[in-house]
This record gives C-alpha cells, structure tokens and sequence, in this order.
C-alpha cells in the first residue's frame, strides 16, 4: 500500500465513521432541540426541575471530587512515597473498581447500605468516590512518586515543619497531578448515568439522567434534546477551565526515576501508615463488592445458588431468559471492540505520524465528553427514517458502544506509536524496506501489544456501557446492565436477587479481562 | 562544636555508615573525601536529621540531636543536584528559610537581597529558578542555605554537575566567603582538588567508616594505610612504604635501570611508569616538554625523604 492510501485509510476511516455515528447525531439533537415542533428550547431552560438538575449536577460532581480526593489521598501518598513488595500489585488492582460498569458499582452500594439509607445524594458521592479512586490513586500517585524527594528535604533543613512542607511545597508541586485528577473525576460525576439513575431515587437526578428521564419515560426527545445541549455546554466549559487550571499550575520542576524517590518503609510508624492507608483502601474497595457476592447469594435465611440457577428461567421481565443477556453481552463487546480497535487504531495513527492531525484528536476525544446517553439519545433521533433507520438494526448496539471505547483505544495507542524510535523506520528504509513493510515489519511487532491492551479495556468499557445501550439494545437482546436495570425496576426479593446475581456474573467478566489485560501492562508502565 | 559518634545506618541489610565519626570546630571546614558509595553523603544526612541512624548519635554544642527532627536543628545543607523550589522564583527560594523562622517582611528582603549580592547574583530576585545556568542554581542553592545563619552547613558534592572550569570558579569563590563568614562547614566531595583547596582538615571516608582526618599536608605526608594512599593517587606503594612520584628523578640514560613502559602527559605533568631492572615497577613525575618516550633506558633515582612508611 502507497503511503498516500494509507493516509486516506488511517484519516478516511476514522472521519467517515465519527462523522456519520457522532456528529450526525449531535446535529441532530441540536435540530430537534432548537428548531423541533413544541415550545421554544427557552422554556425547558428555565423550568425550576431543570435548574434544580443542573444545579444537583453541579454540586454533586463537585462534592464527590473532593471526596475522591479525601478517599484516595493515603493510598496516593503511600504508593508516591515508599518502595515496598507487592506495590504494582496494588496499583494494578485499584484499578478494578474503575472498569467495573456503573451498573454493578451501583448495585454493590444498594447491597451493602442498609435498608431506607440506599438511596439519595450521600450514597451517589460515595459510588462516585468508589469509581474514581484509581483515577486520583494512579495519577497522583505516579506523579507523586517522580518528585524530587530532596526538595521537601531542603525546606526541612531550612526550618519548615512538616506542616509547613506539606503546605509550601508537596501541595503546589503536586497541584497539576491533583487538577489533571480532578478535572476527570469532575467530568465522570458530572456525566454520570447508572450510577444517579439507580442510586438517586425519585428525587435525584442529574442532567444524564434527566436526559434518560425525559426521553425514555416521558417520551419528551425535545426537552431531552435541549437538555443535552445544556450538558454539551456544561462539558465543554467544565474542559476549558480544567485545561487553563492546568496550564496556569503547570510547574517545570525536577521530575527523577521512582528508584531515586521511593524510600523502604522502615520504622513502626511508616509500616503502620502503610499498612492502615492500604488496609482503609482496600476495605472501602471491596467490602461492597464482597456484600454484593454475598447477597447474591442469599436465600431465605441461608445461602445457596438458587438466584443463579434462576437465570435460565424465562421471566416476564425480559424478552428473554437472564443467562441470554450474559451471551449477548459478549457478543457485543466483542464485535464493539473490534470496531474500536479498528477506527480507533487507524485514527491513532493518523493522530500520532508525523503531520499529526490536531483535529482529528480532538474529534475522537469528543464522545468521551458528550456522554453515552447523549450518544444514544442521537442515534434515536437521527437514524429513525429509513434508509437510514438503523435503531432495530443488531449492530447499532456495538457501533454505539464502539463510540465510547474510541477514545481510550487512541489514548493508549498514540503513546504506544510515538514510543517507537523513528530511527529503527529509518534503518529500516535505509536497509530497502518499503513504506509498507516498514509499517509491517517495524510499526506493528511493536503496536500489537499496544493493540491488545487496547482491546481488552475496549472489550471491559463495552461490557459495562449503559448510557447509550439502554437506549438502543432490543427488548429481546438484552445486555447483562440493562438485563440488571430491568430487573431492579421489578418489585420483589426473587427479581432483587436476579439483579445481584447477574451484576456478579459482569463484575466477573469484566474482571476476568482487566487482569489480562493488566498482565500485559505491568510490563509496560504509563497510566493507562 | 559538631560531632557524629558512632554512626551507623543500614539499607535493606547493607551496610551505608558502620561506626563512622567526625568532629569539627567551631568556625572550621571539613571536607570529607571518599568514592563514591563511600558513606559520605548518608553521614550529612544523619547530621542534618533526614536520616535516622540504626546506632549512633550527632552532637551540637554537647546537645544530643537524635530526636530532634531537622527544621529544629539549625543545621543547613546545600544538596547535589541543587534542590530548589521549582513553583518559586529566586528571591522566594532564598527568602524560604528567613520567613519559616519568622523574620518580618522587611527584614526578609533586605537579607534576601544582601545573600543575593554576597554570591554574586544581584538583580536576579525575579528570575525563575529553571531559567538559570548549572552556576547560577549553585550560588542560589548556597545562598538560600546560607540565609536563615544554620549554626552548620553541609555540602553534598556541590560542585559535582557543573563542568571544570565553572567549577575552578566556584571553588575560588566558596574558599573566599567561607574565610569571610568564619562559617562552621562540612563539605563533601570525591575530589581531591576541592577537599584540598577547602578543606582546614580532610576526612578520608570508605566503606562506610572514617579511616583518615587529617590536615591536608598532614594526609599527603602520612597517609593512614595503602588505600588511603592509593585514593589519593600515590601510586608507588608497595606493602608499607609509599614513594611519591614527585621523589623519583629520572634521566635519559642508555645505560640506566629501567625501561620506560607508557608516558601520559596530564597537564604540565607527564607521567611515566618505568619498569626497573629489579623487577620493580614505578610510577614518577616529570616537568618538562621533552620527556623520556616508551622504549627509552633511563636512570632512575629515589630521594630517601620521599619515602613514606605507612603506619
């Protein structure tokens, strides 16, 4: 293949793909927000419920940063300062409750709260600080773990008080970590869906939610529309001030390999402050999970697998019997992934070769902002007539999935093929290799790992998605997260324990991937 | 005044400091001399509180400083790699330690722009530490060390990432404000030049103890042992007895008792090493610009008062 039908290839694809699955349906949503039949978009904007849910939005997205801040900082601490066994074990495993969908996260909180105090705004902060740890732990943590240690030092001999170290000096180095780790977990509890949806309660709902509220349950796609606007603005808001605090905190400082900065844990204090900020982590993370294992295995008085051998059975609650939810799933995210391997690893490298599309990047970071019901919503809207009426269509379930994963899949691509020494290509092509067997003998041995840890997270994000496939996933094709979600809308201990017992199942799943696909990263190192 | 006695720290079973010990006077600079992996710096960080030793304990002015923690210690240090504060400009770093001890604003500034100009960097209160020079981070690190009058400052091989010539500059500089201040010092390096341009006494360090303090005359007439003597680059020794290259005189001779094996120039010095008729083999000094070549017989001849026994 000519380098210039390459370049078609890794530009076209990925454009042509995000252009007609993403951009057709926002524009879409913005047509129906903002010329559709009905009232003009301005009332829907100043009706009291909707202040109330971005008002909700806003604050509950700021408190659950904070206290993902609170919940992480010890394990950050201890994983940024001391060298100890088993210290990339646990970085690798806090990672779990991260991927877990927001379905089971959720479920795993109705599990372990008791009865009358599972739903509301408290339980949402605490499963919105449950999911986003890793990303304070691992971001915080890494960049805690490259700071010149002997800084800190310097203000000691100086005369600064451990107070006053942490205060003048940890605090402000550390600041573009804790605002690149507060920018995500803002956006993931802004955007947040499963989570509010199934924790809320009839009281609390966020945009997202609302957006599902409005167009699933009052069949409203104008205010629905209009509401996703308002999320889209929010959003894009939310990025511009977390890239300028970024930028304004950034400090040029004297970054050093984690060998010269991490000290052994030595004397009975440092082991007891290990030992309770990993404990205290490890509790908060998986107790609930435990709790969830263990209701799902409750029967009765006693214990049994009665839930699980209940998942063959048909039930007037689906269109089908539980276990083919469990089919259906990995049939999804198996075909999501391979789409998102495909235009995400094309866009990767249109993204990270030499004249690197600035824009294209951009463009395939975009669903990560605008939000799986968005996402779901658009396709709604967008492909109802034909010959583009696609909603009953099997595959608009992985394409929309796929969508979500796009992103993750180029931001562990593009490192993984700017890594690659540009001179191994030259002495390559200098040795009598064509542009095309450079790409095949030099580019892909090295990208294939890349290629693989890319597709196990695209395979877990897929797994657990929600937001976008409730809306589009047929009755009778059920995923296991909307498969759980219809059974937590039933009354009754049996449909309970069905729930519980296919959040399991997916927990498990999910699970079984990561840690592949974590086996295959720890040789690597990065965030991702 | 300072006194380490004794210490020892271990890492992860290995041995950093075993027993080491060091005294110095007041208004007196130590230099402490080794290889690396030596100990030296592990020992500034025992005195200066950043490292707790396994046995042993430091003494300020007969005070025992074991559980004192090191923003209570008044003991400055001036690290390898400079360690300033990256988020603050040069005025702030060197202001840090002034405003930790609670000097008034005015007082902060006037001093800070009094340490600015002692290490020759008027003007630069502005600047921000990553836009300087290897130099300029240096006088700043010392300066900002020097501030807040530590009753003790430690050097960790201060010099070691600048290149020579600016490292000529600073020891000129360091040897005349460490005159000026009358300032207690301990300066650690694995240099010769440096500990012995600073150096009022040298303490030889390997393996994690101290084996040699000592004058820098004194070291370089009587060095400890054969180690000691080989570290400081005589390298005639020969059980215990050490004849500095400088003591053997070697002339051109057919005749002769040696042979010429290899000749370096280094410097205004070329340096020969001679195998001797007997067997022996010497290393000597010669000062000229013709010099003996490999190959060449020459005669050789050894000035008994340059004959050192090794006690």
């Amino acid at each position: 293949m000519s380098t210039r039908s390459w370049r078609v290839l890794t530009y076209g694809v990925p454009l042509a793909f995000l252009g007609l699955f993403f951009l057709y349906p926002l524009l879409a949503i913005l047509d129906r927000g903002l010329h559709g039949a009905g009232d003009p978009p301005l009332d829907v904007l100043t009706d009291p419920v909707t202040r109330e849910v971005v008002w909700f939005t806003v604050w509950q997205a700021l408190a659950s940063t904070a206290l993902t801040i609170a919940v992480a900082a010890p394990a950050a601490y201890v994983l940024g300062r001391y060298r100890f066994r088993g210290r990339s074990l646990v970085s690798a495993i806090v990672v779990v409750p991260f991927v877990l969908p927001t379905v089971v996260v959720a479920l795993a909180f109705l599990a372990i709260l008791p009865d009358g105090l599972e739903r509301g705004w408290a339980p949402i902060l605490v499963a919105h600080a449950f999911f986003n740890v890793a990303v304070v732990v691992r971001i915080v943590g890494t960049f805690w773990a490259n700071l010149d240690p002997r800084v800190t030092e310097a203000a000691a001999t100086l005369g600064a008080s451990p107070a006053a170290r942490a205060r003048e000096i940890v605090l402000p180095l550390l600041a573009p970590a804790l605002a690149a780790a507060s920018a995500i977990v803002f956006l993931f509890s802004f955007t947040s869906f499963g989570i509010v949806l199934i924790l809320g309660g009839p009281r609390y709902a966020t945009v997202e939610a609302e957006i599902y509220n409005q167009a699933v349950r009052l069949f409203d796609l104008r205010a629905a529309a209009v509401l996703s606007i308002v999320q889209l603005v929010c959003v894009v808001v939310a990025i511009w001030v977390a890239t300028r605090l970024e930028r304004r905190l950034a400090v040029t400082g004297t970054m050093r390999a984690e060998r010269d900065t991490l000290k052994p844990v030595r004397s009975r204090r440092e082991k007891l402050v290990v030992g309770l900020s990993l404990g205290g982590l490890g509790l908060f993370l998986g107790l609930p999970l435990a709790v969830l294992v263990e209701r799902s295995l409750a029967v009765g008085g006693g214990h049994g697998l009665d839930a699980y051998a209940a998942l063959t059975d048909e039930t007037s609650v689906l269109l089908a019997a539980p276990w083919e939810a469990i089919v259906n799933s990995i049939v999804y995210a198996t075909a999501a992934a391979a789409i998102a391997v495909v235009v995400g690893g094309l866009a990767a490298f249109a993204v990270a070769g030499s004249r690197g599309s600035r824009l294209l990047d951009t463009l395939v970071l975009l669903p990560l902002g605008a939000s799986a019901v968005m996402l779901g919503l658009g396709f709604l809207i967008a492909f109802d007539t034909a010959p583009i009426d696609f909603r009953a269509a099997p595959w608009i379930v992985p394409v929309a999935q796929a969508l979500v994963a796009i992103p993750f899949v180029v931001r562990i691509m593009v490192p993984t093929l700017r890594s690659i020494d540009p001179r191994l290509r030259d002495a390559a092509a200098v040795l009598g290799a064509s542009p095309a067997r450079v790409r095949r003998e030099i580019d892909l041995p090295i990208v294939a790992r890349g290629l693989t840890v890319a597709a196990g997270f695209a395979f877990a994000i897929s797994l657990g998605e929600f937001g976008a496939t409730v809306f589009l996933a047929r009755p009778d094709r059920p995923t296991l997260p909307v498969a759980i979600f219809r059974f937590l809308g039933r009354p009754g201990e049996l449909n309970l324990a069905t729930a519980y017992a296919l959040a399991v199942v997916l927990m498990a799943v999910t699970v079984v991937s990561i840690l592949l696909v974590e086996r295959i990263r720890l040789r690597r190192g990065g965030w991702f | 005044m300072l006194r380490a006695e004794d210490v020892s720290v271990r890492f992860d079973g290995a041995a950093a400091l075993d027993g080491a010990s060091l005294e110095v006077g007041r208004s007196e600079v130590v230099t402490v001399l080794g290889p690396s992996g030596s100990g030296k710096t592990t020992l500034l960080r025992v005195v200066a509180g950043l490292q707790a030793p396994d046995s042993g304990r430091v003494l300020l002015d007969g005070v025992d400083l074991s559980t004192t923690p090191p923003h209570r210690r008044g003991i400055g240090l001036v690290f390898q790699d400079h360690a300033l504060f990256p988020h603050r400009d040069v005025a702030a770093n060197v202001a840090f330690g002034l405003r930790m001890r609670g000097d008034p604003d005015e007082r902060v500034s006037s001093r800070t722009a009094e340490l600015l100009d002692l290490v020759g960097l008027g003007g630069f209160e502005r600047r921000s530490v990553g836009s300087l020079s290897g130099g300029e981070q240096q006088r700043v690190a010392l300066a900002r060390a020097l501030a807040p009058e530590p009753r003790v400052l430690l050097l960790d091989e201060p010099l070691g990432s600048l290149d020579r010539r600016l490292r000529d500059r600073l020891l000129d500089d360091l040897e005349r404000l460490f005159d000026e201040l009358g300032l207690t010092a301990v300066y650690v390096t694995h240099d010769q030049t440096e500990a012995f341009t600073l150096g009022d006494r040298v303490a030889v360090m390997r393996a994690g103890q101290v084996v040699q303090v000592a004058t820098p005359d004194e070291l370089w007439a009587h060095p400890a042992d054969a180690d000691v003597a080989r570290f400081l680059g005589l390298a005639n020794v020969d059980g215990a007895e050490v004849i500095r290259p400088e003591a053997v005189t070697v002339r051109s001779s057919p005749a002769g008792n040696g042979r010429v094996e290899r000749a370096v120039r280094t410097g205004p010095l070329v340096r020969l090493r001679i195998a001797l008729d007997d067997g022996r083999s010497l290393d000597a000094a010669v000062a000229a610009v013709e010099h003996p070549q490999p190959g060449d017989r020459v005669d050789v001849t050894i000035d008994p008062e340059g004959i050192v026994r090794l006690r």
